[in-house]
């Protein structure tokens, strides 16, 4: 595009200062990097993953020390504020893609070590059950999710506040600050450095750098939010918001540890005892409340109303729905710890607080579903939207299941057993997979100006394949959950367990093949999702170029299309 | 289709504050618009609000019935006076005592009072089955079969003697265990530690080998005797047929606890073994204990007792 003739007359177009901050971050974690990869002078625990681990951080903090200096140095960036920065979503875009890949793959892996431990058992300690289990729970909600959340965020909150990101280049620093976190936490999980927290095992040092990278991504958001060109706030940005700060506190507080040394792999968590299991799973709970759940109601918010291109179908019930989700969810933890060493009044509390939060939940559910009124006929021939409008089913399915689950007495048959997995997984892959997949099939034509998808044909492929696979998935795990609790609590008629452990885990061969071959659909439809995404960007098919005239590109703040090119 | 092309034709829609009716719906909007998306003004759904507040209500009933509330030395017990512990206590109490009735006559017998009383047997072999599972399948097989290294317990080939009593005292005791009085023997090194050259296990192993006509090298049998006899005798007996009072195996057959092909032998007498058979005394009851050493006697090997001990 011909920018050139824009530039001169462009009063929005000023210089980027914003990288130069960024070193105070960078240099001093670099020389920590340095020390803690130098060696073993420094008493560390598990030296040698340590050293390469903090040298992969080296490595990369020193590449963007360097990129700073040079770009700052030579020819500092220019951006035009009055575009939206779109290049950051385009890189999450490709991210999100590639780490689903990855976490799906991880998980078709380890369903198959469980259901035929003989050949996908391997050599080495790297490809083990306790290392890729980690692995594929961390790929897909923190990765795979986590790029989902901030690229889909940074599209919406500019959009619906009709401004440019705040923060210059800080977008930039929470993309790739965000990548290496992902880098450090596999790398390490392979190598068994792990802090051993569900869903949080990063160890320490890890843990701090998302901190950081995740206190930059809140301020770039608020700080945009703070600079809105619309009266009011949208409600996609009210879950964002809730998410953001959620996890931030969340993760601080459940990852409170002293290492061992400051150069050393290994900490030891502040928590002990019953303590730690609450707050494990006021945390684990919570991941699952704000990070799965307010974050991609936040995408739902946005991408079915836009897609199916129909109002939102009630603010009120939006506005009540929030407030009882953010204010119930926090509390439920406790029902992981049913039956154990946490006080019965925590157990209680837990308990109802989940039962409360069954129409909270579902408040979403219906805002989601009403809003195709007067466009139902478009899920006929958009599978995009039927992605879109499947995974709000599956969002109700797994937040009337977990209030189910939740009760003491229906909790005593389903705890520690597949049905949990059954659960997650209806949520993780129905709900949080359909929405993402909803929302790159938008993106990617938006963001790379295309007229639409390179094919719509792939679409129904994937909706299909994915779906079979889910309902694969848990029916699977339903049996086999189902099956274990009754086993377990199964007695003789002199009193003593009818069946030994092992006999409880033979049955379960079948279902966990027919859990392998669900998730290898799934992934298949994510592999499809995947090219289909390459042909759109590549131009192929009937994904041809909208051909814009940078002339007449409006300028914000005065009400623009939602096409509006990037400034990058 | 495209969404870019929705927007256009609306191009005022950023700017729009005035409620407009919405015709499929039957609503007004709100008139907030943002990205072309707007909002209706829809009442919640009398259902929703319905179950929300029953759920309330269901949640305020069972807060009060059952434990709850944090208090600043204790907590509020609930109308009810449920506790998870004490129930707990209760079960495990009831269970005792309606076992008591067995599991008293089990401890300190012997296997004829046992089989002689068909209630009583019947009640030892499913706390044994059940104990066996929970406890002992991990290494012996769900169903005793064994495993290299752990020993089968179907067959009548025992290492610490096969008789009611003796695997009683194993289980009590252990092999190799903690418990002081464990029963305890040494399989050396003989390689590793230098006490015997290669050659001279090579010729160990063609003198072992040829008990069931398996080596074909006579001048290394040969060898090997004269070694073993030097050697192994102490333990495994002039005949090589093992001496079940110090758990030393026969060597004259072909079951091997370790394996018995020549690779395993070798691998046998260049790094020792020293398996372990826990003491199950401090972790078991010693009526479960009796009910154990039933059952796994019972799976098909068990000798008769020694008339005199």
């Amino acid at each position: 595009m011909s920018a050139l003739t824009h530039t001169t007359a462009n009063p929005h177009i000023k210089t980027d200062e914003s990288m130069w901050p960024m070193l105070f971050i960078l240099v001093p974690v670099m020389i920590w990097a340095m020390f803690a990869a130098a060696g073993p002078g420094f008493g560390t625990f598990a030296g040698v993953p340590m050293k390469f681990h903090a040298g992969i951080m080296l490595t990369a903090l020193l590449g963007g020390v360097v990129y700073i200096i040079g770009k700052m140095g030579s020819n500092p960036p220019t951006i035009d504020h009055s575009r939206y920065a779109d290049k950051v979503v385009k890189y999450g875009v490709i991210a999100t893609t590639f780490w689903g890949i990855v976490g799906m793959s991880a998980g078709v892996l380890i369903a198959a070590q469980m259901t035929w431990p003989g050949i996908f058992y391997f050599d080495g300690a790297w490809t083990n059950f306790g290392r890729l289990r980690p692995l594929h729970t961390s790929a897909v909600i923190f990765a795979f999710g986590g790029n989902a959340l901030i690229a889909t965020s940074f599209y919406v909150v500019q959009r619906t506040c009709r401004t440019r990101l705040a923060g210059g280049s800080w977008p930039w620093f929470v993309f790739w600050g965000y990548q290496l976190f992902i880098i450090m936490a596999a790398s390490g999980y392979l190598m068994g450095i792990t802090g051993g927290k569900e869903y949080a095992e990063p160890e320490w040092y890890v843990d701090l750098w998302l901190t950081i990278v995740w206190v930059a991504y809140l301020l770039v958001f608020l700080m945009t939010l703070a600079k809105r060109k619309e009266p009011h706030i949208y409600v996609a940005n009210w879950f964002y918001l809730a998410f953001i700060v959620t996890v931030a506190i969340l993760h601080i507080v459940n990852n409170l540890a002293l290492p061992v040394a400051l150069t050393s792999a290994k900490s030891y968590g502040v928590y002990a005892g019953v303590q730690d299991a609450m707050t494990q799973w006021w945390y684990g709970h919570n991941a699952v409340g704000f990070f799965l759940t307010a974050g991609f109601l936040a995408i739902m918010y946005y991408f079915i109303p836009k897609r199916a291109n129909r109002p939102i179908w009630s603010y009120k019930l939006s506005i009540v729905h929030f407030w009882a989700v953010i204010f119930i969810y926090i509390w439920a933890g406790p029902h992981h710890l049913h039956y154990t060493a946490l006080p019965q009044w925590t157990q209680t509390l837990g308990m109802v607080f989940s039962i409360m939060l069954w129409m909270p939940s579902w408040g979403g559910m219906i805002n989601g579903l009403m809003t195709l009124q007067g466009a139902w006929d478009k899920l006929r021939t958009d599978p995009v939207l039927r992605m879109l409008v499947v995974s709000v089913a599956f969002y109700g399915m797994a937040t009337f299941e977990g209030p189910l689950m939740s009760i003491r007495y229906v909790n005593a048959l389903s705890h520690y057993t597949d049905w949990g997995i059954g659960h997650v997984h209806s949520g993780a892959l129905g709900w949080n997979g359909f929405v993402t997949f909803g929302a790159l099939y938008c993106l990617v034509p938006w963001l790379w100006k295309k007229k639409e998808l390179y094919s719509t044909k792939l679409v129904e492929w994937h909706f299909w394949l994915a779906t079979l696979g889910i309902v694969f998935y848990i029916t699977a795990m339903w049996g086999a959950g189902i099956s274990q609790g009754l086993n377990w609590r199964s007695y003789t008629e002199l009193g003593f367990l009818e069946y030994s452990f092992i006999e409880t885990v033979s049955p379960l061969h079948v279902f966990f093949a027919i859990r392998t071959l669900g998730g290898f659909l799934f992934l298949l439809g994510t592999l499809i999702m995947a090219y289909n995404i390459r042909m759109t960007i590549k131009g192929r098919g009937n994904a041809t170029s909208i051909v814009t005239n940078a002339a007449s590109d409006p300028v914000m703040p005065s009400p623009v299309p939602s096409t509006l090119a990037p400034a990058e | 289709m495209s969404d870019t092309d929705n927007t256009e034709d609306r191009p005022d829609m950023g700017d729009r504050h005035e409620p407009r009716f919405d015709e499929p719906t039957g609503q007004y909007t709100t008139g907030h618009s943002w990205d072309g998306i707007e909002e209706l003004n829809t009442p919640m759904p009398r259902w929703w609000l319905g179950i929300f507040y029953a759920s309330i209500v269901i949640a305020l009933i069972y807060a009060l019935l059952m434990p709850s509330i944090p208090l600043i030395n204790s907590h509020y017990k609930g109308l009810l006076g449920h506790s998870d512990r004490k129930a707990v206590a209760l079960d495990m109490v009831n269970m005792r005592t309606g076992r008591a009735q067995f599991s008293d006559k089990l401890t300190g017998v012997d296997l004829e009072n046992i089989m002689g009383d068909p209630e009583l047997f019947r009640f030892a072999m499913a706390a044994g089955k059940s104990a066996f599972g929970d406890n002992c399948a991990t290494c012996h097989g769900a169903g005793g079969q064994g495993f290299k290294g752990y020993p089968n317990l179907n067959d009548d080939i025992w290492i610490w003697g096969g008789t009611f009593e003796e695997i009683r005292h194993t289980l009590e005791v252990g092999v190799r265990a903690s418990h002081d009085d464990t029963q305890f023997n040494l399989m050396q090194a003989y390689g590793r530690d230098g006490l015997l050259t290669r050659d001279e296990i090579k010729d160990l192993t063609e003198y072992l080998l040829a008990f069931t006509d398996r080596s074909e090298n006579p001048d290394a049998v040969a060898r090997g005797k004269s070694l073993f006899a030097e050697n192994c005798v102490s333990c495994h007996g002039a005949e090589a047929t093992g001496d079940q009072s110090q758990g030393a195996p026969n060597l004259t057959d072909l079951d091997w606890l370790y394996g018995g092909e020549r690779a395993d032998i070798l691998e046998t007498l260049n790094n020792g073994r020293q398996g372990v058979m826990p003491n199950w005394n401090e972790r078991l009851s010693p009526d479960t204990i009796t009910a154990l050493a039933v059952y796994v006697h019972a799976l098909g090997g068990g000798e008769p007792s020694n008339p005199v001990e």
